[in-house]
């Protein structure tokens, strides 16, 4: 399809771009990757009158290493996250995650906080940043503030910033040792979204789960967490502790995920109805915590 | 060493990987305008006013046209298939005038300076509908009450055909089963979208387009436009494949050609990707009640056929004759007592479907190698078992089937033998009776499928007993430069398959060339005058041979000098290696000696046309009969519905082949499509006759990563109706693939009471399957 005219601007420096945005109303969009705005303005689904491309800013490059956290610039690219040492060693689930996100070639464009300020419920990234916990740095003329993720994705494409900010990055708090992690991503063909995902971090302790965060993936019109089954699953015993294994029969973690879909609103679309949406968060919270726990 | 047989890498692709050709969209004339459509939005519906004022008023805009505009010169949409003598061809005109039948359908165009002014200018085209009710679904469709599509009815034809005694074939059989399988439509995806430039040209004009089919098109468009046929030049450049979907005269080609006569300037349309899902015709869509009658120890008795099939809104160029292209494969490669084949097409309110990659013979065999298997597990057989009794033995051939077609060679014992070898059969079964046992929620399936079809389309006297509108010959010229370098002119537009390479490899053998010293001329209807194009795997088999067939009177012509300049007999001239030597001497002359003898002209035999060129046009005198073994192996998560091809092979029987790596080609992506089907594909509308898959995000097309390694292998059984031997190989993977993965899903399933899933497979319908609900 054939975009409407906009105008495009690329400015040298956040600021610019603040003031960009700023001038420009209502109607102006931030251009990362453009990897889901673009196809938006292609289908004729935005109309846009200006883009404020930030995808070459060097103030939003980067990924830190910043004591307690990891800081990632919101224009790495999902490449640049794959490869990190840093997010490999530090925060392993966001690089797992991301390197089930569509194909090379989108991979090379798409960004991280790209993927994030989109805020589409389908994506991988949001259900592993509200599962981590991550804090949101958000900048505009008038200064700079910090969100949490629990508040960050507000409605279906609708992230909590105003027309005129920029995420600068986000802060991917390091768990540290004793935990493991999982991304289960079910989708019909590789480069295609997730019908459901499910972003597991376990920390366990003498064969035994202590504590799991649990996101999921497109299973409302934002990211959620699994709440009902992160409660049932503390102090559970990883069982079979190796796949294979039978236990008599008995599998408490499964039955823990057995809430896995409690509280979710799931779509219904071409790929799946709501009923199997939920179906498919209980088998795969069950698969994404026990991976996570042998980890 | 023979240049037929070696794996010689493309000559043309270089070029077309890295884009440095002439693709439709590539090209750029003087004064060009761009044409954008505005589409239907509503699937049935009378257009009760059209004003396109402020649309012109736009900056950019050239003109705006609606459907009146073009009212008394855009005739109608050909269709050339009247299978029947009482077909309701409705009027089709390419730019809906009063009435719209097909959400897509095109209602007004802009044209503009660009392609952005013009896309931009359509929103401001006013257009007020009435809505109809749409028709969808075509059991309803044919009911009384239902809403009609045209005034005639919605019921396109009813096609009959049968062999032996069907009702005692099913009169006290043992066994009876009786299945529904739906073929869902498809949209084919081509890697270039649709194009078409049109332009002024002396006194005509000169149309380039994305098509299969440059000749046909030149026919038709002459036909449905007025233009005399003289003053046309039809052009298609580079064409980046096409599965059926460029066999066409599309609304696009006519009204781009219109316009382009009423402006007096070049126009260019390109087709945006979600243009195309909605308006490149669709494939498949039919509902296939089938039956087989057999004894208790599997020997079938008889097969029964009743299709309906999915015209869509409006019959395009073959679109009523797809289904009985499929009428002669119910029968497959076994042998039966009886057979019985009815299909009725109806009208809905969707785009219109037509030939898609095996169009009709996919179907056919679909329906008939799961009923096989439905068959097998009925009477307690392995599905491979009950295939060995029923089909036709080597020795057997050549063999007249039930449906009345003359196979002339085949041997499927071969093709099996070894495909259930690289398969490693037994022990996959002793897999999955271990999986079985333990109740593995990962279980495992194998699907077999053992197809023929019927290629090399077509002997032109069969499509004229058929009704086709036209002949099943092709024609071929072969020149000698003076410099002993050659071109080939060939009929048979080649839009990806590598004809350039093929036709090289052959003209190398038959005239003794080097390959690099070959150049293949086509789809330029300036330049390849003559052509029938490229379908139904015909350009090995009829273009192929007309090459070889060409090549055969340029040799006898040279031979001819070659005696005259050697002053021997041409009798004593015997041809070796490129050149012609005298039998029991020394002396010789090679063909590019010959060349340049015969263009300097000064001494040539008496009478000897200073020409060593030929042309040659052949008409097969059959059908040919690729068959082969498929076996696949499939992984189904039982939690989750997920299918994962765990193993696939294929084994094909194309007779002599010409190039293993074009071969190789054409079955790995055969393979992709067919399995597409089986797990991936479907155009899907709402309940308003919207298409809802409209993006590639909707319609999911697999890539290599959802692929399996595929374990590839042949037989070769020589087809006899032709001097090399070959029966081609364009649709084998995708007629052969699709009923081995459903197969094989519903072989894995068979334990939990699953006698089938509709396609695609998706994850969905397999756990709904599983849990009792319909799939
Ligand atoms: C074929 C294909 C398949 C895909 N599959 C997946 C998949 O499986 N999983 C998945 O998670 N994603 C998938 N994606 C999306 C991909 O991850 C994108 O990269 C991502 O959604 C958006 O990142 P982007 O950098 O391209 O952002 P853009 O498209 O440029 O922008 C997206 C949105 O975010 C806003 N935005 C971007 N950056 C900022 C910023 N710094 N500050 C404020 N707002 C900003 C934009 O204004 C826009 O609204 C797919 C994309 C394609 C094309």
């Amino acid at each position: 399809m054939i975009p409407a005219a906009f105008d495009y601007v690329r400015p040298q420096s956040v600021e610019e771009a603040c003031s960009a945005l700023a001038d420009a109303g209502d109607e102006a969009k931030v251009l990362a990757g453009g990897q889901s705005l673009l196809p938006l303005l292609r289908l004729r689904l935005a109309y846009p009158t200006a883009l404020v491309d930030v995808g070459r800013l060097a103030e939003l490059q980067g990924i830190r290493d910043e004591s307690d956290h990891v800081f990632i610039g919101s224009m790495a690219t999902h490449y640049d996250v794959v490869r990190s040492p840093l997010i490999n060693a530090e925060c392993p689930l966001v690089a797992m995650a991301t390197a089930t996100v569509a194909d090379p070639a989108v991979r090379h464009r798409g960004t991280f906080g790209g993927s994030l300020a989109h805020a589409d419920p389908a994506g991988d990234l949001p259900a592993v940043a509200l599962a981590l916990d991550c804090t949101f740095v958000v900048r505009s003329g008038s200064g700079e503030r910090e969100i949490p993720a629990a508040d960050f994705f507000v409605d279906y494409l609708e992230p909590a910033l105003s027309p005129e900010e920029i995420l600068l990055g986000v802060r991917v708090p390091k768990l540290g040792p004793g935990w493991g992690y999982h991304y289960e991503k079910f989708h019909r063909t590789a480069q295609s979204w997730a019908i459901v995902g499910v972003a597991a971090a376990v920390r366990r302790s003498n064969g035994s789960i202590e504590e799991a965060r649990i996101g999921l993936t497109n299973m409302a019109s934002i990211p959620v967490r699994a709440r009902a089954a992160e409660t049932a699953l503390r102090g559970v015993a990883i069982t079979p502790a190796v796949p294979g294994e039978t236990n008599g029969g008995a599998d408490p973690v499964r039955d823990a995920c057995g809430d896995a879909a409690a509280d979710t609103s799931p779509p219904a679309d071409l790929h799946a109805q709501p009923d199997y949406r939920r179906h498919l968060a209980r088998v795969l919270t069950h698969r994404a915590v026990l991976t996570a726990a042998r980890a | 060493m023979t240049e037929v047989g070696r794996a010689r890498r493309r000559k043309e692709d270089a070029r077309l990987v890295t884009g440095r050709t002439r693709w439709t969209d590539n090209i750029q004339l003087p004064g060009m305008l761009y044409v954008a459509f505005l589409r239907s939005p509503m699937a049935h519906a009378r257009i009760i006013r059209v004003d396109t004022g402020a649309a012109a008023a736009q900056p950019g805009v050239v003109a705006v046209f609606s459907g009146r505009d073009f009212a008394d010169e855009q005739g109608s949409l050909p269709c050339a298939w009247p299978v029947t003598e009482d077909l309701v061809v409705p009027d089709h005109p390419p730019m809906a005038v009063s009435e719209v039948r097909y959400v897509g359908e095109a209602v007004a165009c802009v044209v503009a300076t660009d392609r952005y002014k013009a896309a931009d200018a359509l929103s401001a085209i006013e257009i007020d509908y009435e809505p109809l009710p749409a028709v969808l679904d075509m059991t309803e469709a044919l009911t009384e009450a239902s809403p009609r599509v045209h005034e005639a009815g919605n019921k396109a034809f009813t096609w009959r055909f049968a062999g032996g005694d069907i009702e005692a074939a099913f009169d006290g059989a043992p066994v009876v089963v009786e299945r529904t399988y739906v073929q869902q439509r498809l949209i084919p995806s081509a890697m270039e979208p649709r194009a078409v430039v049109a332009t002024p040209d002396g006194e005509g004009f000169t149309v380039y387009s994305a098509t299969q089919i440059p000749h046909i098109l030149r026919v038709m468009l002459a036909m449905t436009t007025g233009i005399p046929e003289h003053r046309l030049r039809v052009v298609a450049p580079d064409v980046g494949g096409g599965f059926g979907s460029k066999l066409q005269v599309t609304a696009e080609e006519v009204l781009t050609l219109l316009i382009t006569r009423r402006l007096g300037r070049p126009v260019k349309w390109t087709e945006s990707r979600s243009e195309g899902n909605l308006t490149v015709h669709h494939g498949r869509d039919q509902l296939q009640r089938v039956a087989v009658a057999a004894e208790l120890d599997g020997r079938i008795r008889g097969v029964k056929v009743d299709l309906l099939a999915d015209m869509g809104a409006y019959l395009m160029l073959v679109t009523p004759g797809v289904p009985l292209l499929g009428a002669f494969m119910y029968n497959g490669i076994y042998k039966m007592d009886a057979y019985d084949f009815a299909c009725t097409g109806v009208f809905t309110t969707k785009m219109p479907t037509d030939a898609y990659r095996g169009a009709g013979r996919p179907e056919a065999t679909y329906a008939l190698e799961r009923l096989i298997d439905e068959l097998a597990a009925e009477v307690g057989l392995d599905p491979l078992e009950l295939r060995r009794r029923n089909w036709i033995k080597h020795e057997e051939f050549p063999y007249t089937t039930i449906a009345g077609l003359t196979y002339d060679s085949g041997n499927y014992e071969a093709a099996t033998d070894r495909a259930m070898t690289l398969f490693g059969y037994d022990k996959l079964r002793a897999e999955q009776a271990d999986r079985r046992d333990r109740r593995d929620p990962v279980q495992l399936g194998i699907g077999t499928s053992t197809y023929t079809e019927m290629c090399g389309l077509a002997p032109s006297r069969v499509l004229g007993s058929l009704a086709y509108g036209a002949g099943g010959w092709e024609h071929a010229g072969v020149r000698m430069l003076p410099t002993g370098k050659v071109e080939v002119v060939t009929g048979s537009t080649a839009h990806g398959q590598g004809h350039a390479t093929a036709w090289s490899q052959i003209v190398a053998d038959a005239l003794g060339v080097p390959f690099d010293d070959v150049a293949v001329l086509h789809g330029d209807t300036a330049v390849a005058s003559r052509g029938m194009d490229t379908y139904g795997s015909r350009s090995l088999t009829v273009g192929g041979i007309a090459v070889l067939q060409a090549c055969e009177k340029v040799k006898e012509k040279a031979r001819q000098v070659a005696a005259h300049m050697m002053e021997a007999s041409a009798d004593d001239v015997e041809y070796t290696a490129g050149a012609f030597r005298v039998r029991g001497t020394g002396t010789a002359r090679t063909i590019q000696e010959i060349a340049l003898a015969v263009f300097a002209a000064h001494d040539l035999p008496d009478g000897f046309e200073p020409a060593l060129d030929a042309d040659a046009t052949y008409d097969p005198a059959n059908f040919s009969f690729p068959h082969g073994t498929h076996l696949c192996a499939i992984e189904v998560d039982t939690e989750t519905g997920a299918s994962r091809i765990r193993s696939y092979v294929a084994v094909d029987d194309v007779g002599k082949v010409v190039n293993p790596l074009i071969v190789e080609g054409q079955v790995h992506g055969g393979l992709a499509q067919g399995i597409a089907q089986a797990l991936f594909e479907e155009a899907v509308y709402d309940s308003e006759g919207n298409l809802l898959t409209t993006t590639m995000t909707d319609y999911l097309l697999p890539s290599a990563a959802d692929l399996p390694e595929f374990v590839t292998d042949r037989t070769e059984t020589p087809a006899t109706s032709n001097p090399l031997g070959v029966k081609g190989v364009g649709e084998a993977g995708t007629i052969a693939s699709t009923p081995a993965v459903v197969n094989a899903i519903v072989d894995a399933l068979r334990p939990y009471g699953v006698h089938d899933v509709r396609m695609p497979c998706t994850p969905e319908r397999v756990w709904r399957a599983l849990n009792g609900g319909a799939a």
